[in-house]
């Protein structure tokens, strides 16, 4: 006769030493950051004062900068951020096909597309533009290359991932009518990963609109370069509305991307 | 028979006729990249200045330089403290915050200025921020520490409250019915529906927190990012080469290790 376990436990005793290893991991992790990390107290203490000093700077904001330049640079960074988008799909896409395993099934293909994708996540949109302002002088087309090349990573990830949930139904009976390969991709992949294709690139886009505006602090345009120069003439005023505008725009991108997404899905 | 073919006489429309508006929609897609395409004032010979530029650049960032290895470790050392520190303490505020923000277990006074504040932590850059708290509490870490702070309550807190109002409302009713106090119904009955998420969300975050605290330091905010500008400003792109490299291999460790941490819980 089975002896029944009255003491009942939601984990093994081997899950159990797995968990509390992650969380004594963390808490040794996080102890002896706050013991080595240099802070000076004396800054903590007194930053709720200087921050009230620094909102009381920015108080009334200045309504009149806005048609002088933020405008105009809120503009030029919506194009930055649409444009990137769209140059990001020249390299995503393919980068996409090659990580999914049920479209390459090669193993190699897929470390290599994986090292581009990690590189480009890994690397901060900032640092993307620090390289190619670099290279292409300050202004717009260098801060199309840093959004395009920072999105590269998110969208091939999260594509691939769509890409490897179709049904393979459908594509093994188009297979099976011998449709050469572009035939496949255009009418077996596509039209189920088409849902998702356009919810990836729309939240991509409502992420760049964020990126994109600050990009301008190392000289790749947009309202950044205006908020980094208000900010170095120590116009406080200035500085709250190009906040102001950068807020409204950011908060509208993203109501209109959750209802364009809530339509598709 | 005769019924079928009429039947198939009478549907000669082909049912994935493009609809007016798309058509509409495509042309407004291409007169809008013509125009941005345009104020970009991009050029030719541009672009292949820029590209000679490039290859210049790249010819200097190889071979990586890692003489400076001090100051790289103590750099990266500081980007892993401000990681573990704004992450352990972020997520563990995002907690709570996330509790207060889910529309279905608090009414609704304390839910929409709780969504409020989480809506202004998210809709700002981290940089911005990061600028904003280097000029109240001064360079250096701290900074970087409360930037991601705010960063991480932004977007923990947000999905946290939304896997909180998806959650079956049956076992907080049962658990309720036994007269269990608040604190019993969240973490008995809430807690072990949304806790596999949390962990998803965390770990993403710490990603993400990793990646941005290489980045907080262009603005003066404390870790790598301000040892990656300076070498930027230096031209010293070979040293600018290694911290990147770095940067990649710290971002892939900790891509191996979540899928551990992952798998434990």
């Amino acid at each position: 006769m089975a002896t029944i376990d009255y003491h009942w436990q939601r984990f093994s005793s081997g899950q159990k030493l797995a968990r509390f290893s992650v969380y004594l991991f963390f808490i040794t992790g996080f102890l002896y950051s706050i013991r080595s990390v240099e802070v000076i107290p004396e800054f903590l203490y007194d930053a709720p004062e200087q921050m009230m000093d620094l909102l009381s700077r920015m108080w009334p904001i200045d309504y009149s900068f806005y048609p002088l330049s933020v405008h105009d640079a809120m503009i030029e960074t919506l194009n930055i951020a649409t444009l990137g988008t769209l140059v990001t799909l020249i390299f995503a896409i393919p980068l996409a096909l090659m990580n999914a395993s049920n479209v390459v099934a090669s193993p190699v293909i897929h470390w290599i597309s994986r090292f581009f994708l990690v590189s480009s996540r890994s690397i901060n949109s900032l640092v993307w533009a620090l390289l190619f302002v670099a290279m292409f002088g300050p202004g717009m087309l260098a801060g199309v290359l840093a959004i395009a090349f920072r999105s590269v990573g998110f969208i091939g990830k999260l594509l691939g991932e769509a890409l490897e949930e179709v049904d393979m139904g459908s594509i093994e009976a188009l297979r099976a009518t011998g449709a050469p390969w572009g035939a496949v991709m255009l009418k077996g992949y596509w039209p189920q990963v088409l849902p998702a294709f356009f919810s990836i690139v729309l939240f991509r886009w409502d992420i760049n609109v964020r990126e994109s505006a600050v990009l301008g602090l190392v000289g790749a345009g947009g309202i950044g370069v205006v908020l980094n120069d208000s900010m170095n003439l120590f116009q406080w005023q200035e500085v709250a509305m190009s906040l102001l505008a950068i807020f409204t725009v950011v908060v509208l991108a993203e109501i209109l991307v959750v209802n364009i997404r809530s339509r598709l899905i | 028979m005769a019924g079928l073919n009429s039947m198939a006489e009478g549907n000669k429309q082909n049912p994935f006729n493009r609809s007016g508006w798309n058509i509409v929609l495509w042309i407004l897609a291409a007169a809008y990249l013509v125009y941005s395409v345009q104020s970009m004032g991009l050029s030719g010979e541009r672009f292949l200045a820029g590209l000679g530029h490039a290859s210049t650049l790249i010819d200097r960032m190889f071979p990586p330089n890692f003489e400076r290895w001090e100051l790289l470790l103590s750099g990266l050392g500081e980007s892993l403290e401000i990681a573990m520190i704004s992450s352990v303490s972020g997520i563990f505020l995002s907690l709570f915050i996330g509790v207060l923000a889910a529309r279905n277990l608090m009414p609704a006074w304390v839910s929409i200025p709780v969504r409020g504040f989480i809506a202004i932590c998210r809709s700002f850059h981290p940089v911005i921020i990061a600028i904003l708290f280097v000029k109240s509490v001064g360079f250096g870490a701290l900074a970087g520490i409360l930037t991601l702070i705010i960063a991480s309550i932004g977007f923990i807190a947000k999905l946290f409250a939304e896997a909180i109002e998806e959650i079956s409302i049956k076992q907080v009713e049962a658990i309720r019915a036994t007269g269990a106090s608040f604190s019993s119904v969240v973490i008995y009955a809430v807690m072990p529906q949304v806790f596999s998420r949390f962990i998803g969300f965390a770990t993403y975050q710490f990603d993400s927190n990793l990646r941005n605290s290489t980045m907080v330091g262009i603005v003066g905010a404390g870790g790598l990012g301000g040892t990656l500008f300076s070498a930027f400003q230096r031209f010293d792109y070979d040293f600018v080469a290694a911290i990147l490299i770095t940067i990649i291999s710290l971002i892939l460790l900790w891509e191996f290790l979540s899928t551990l941490v992952r798998r434990i819980f």
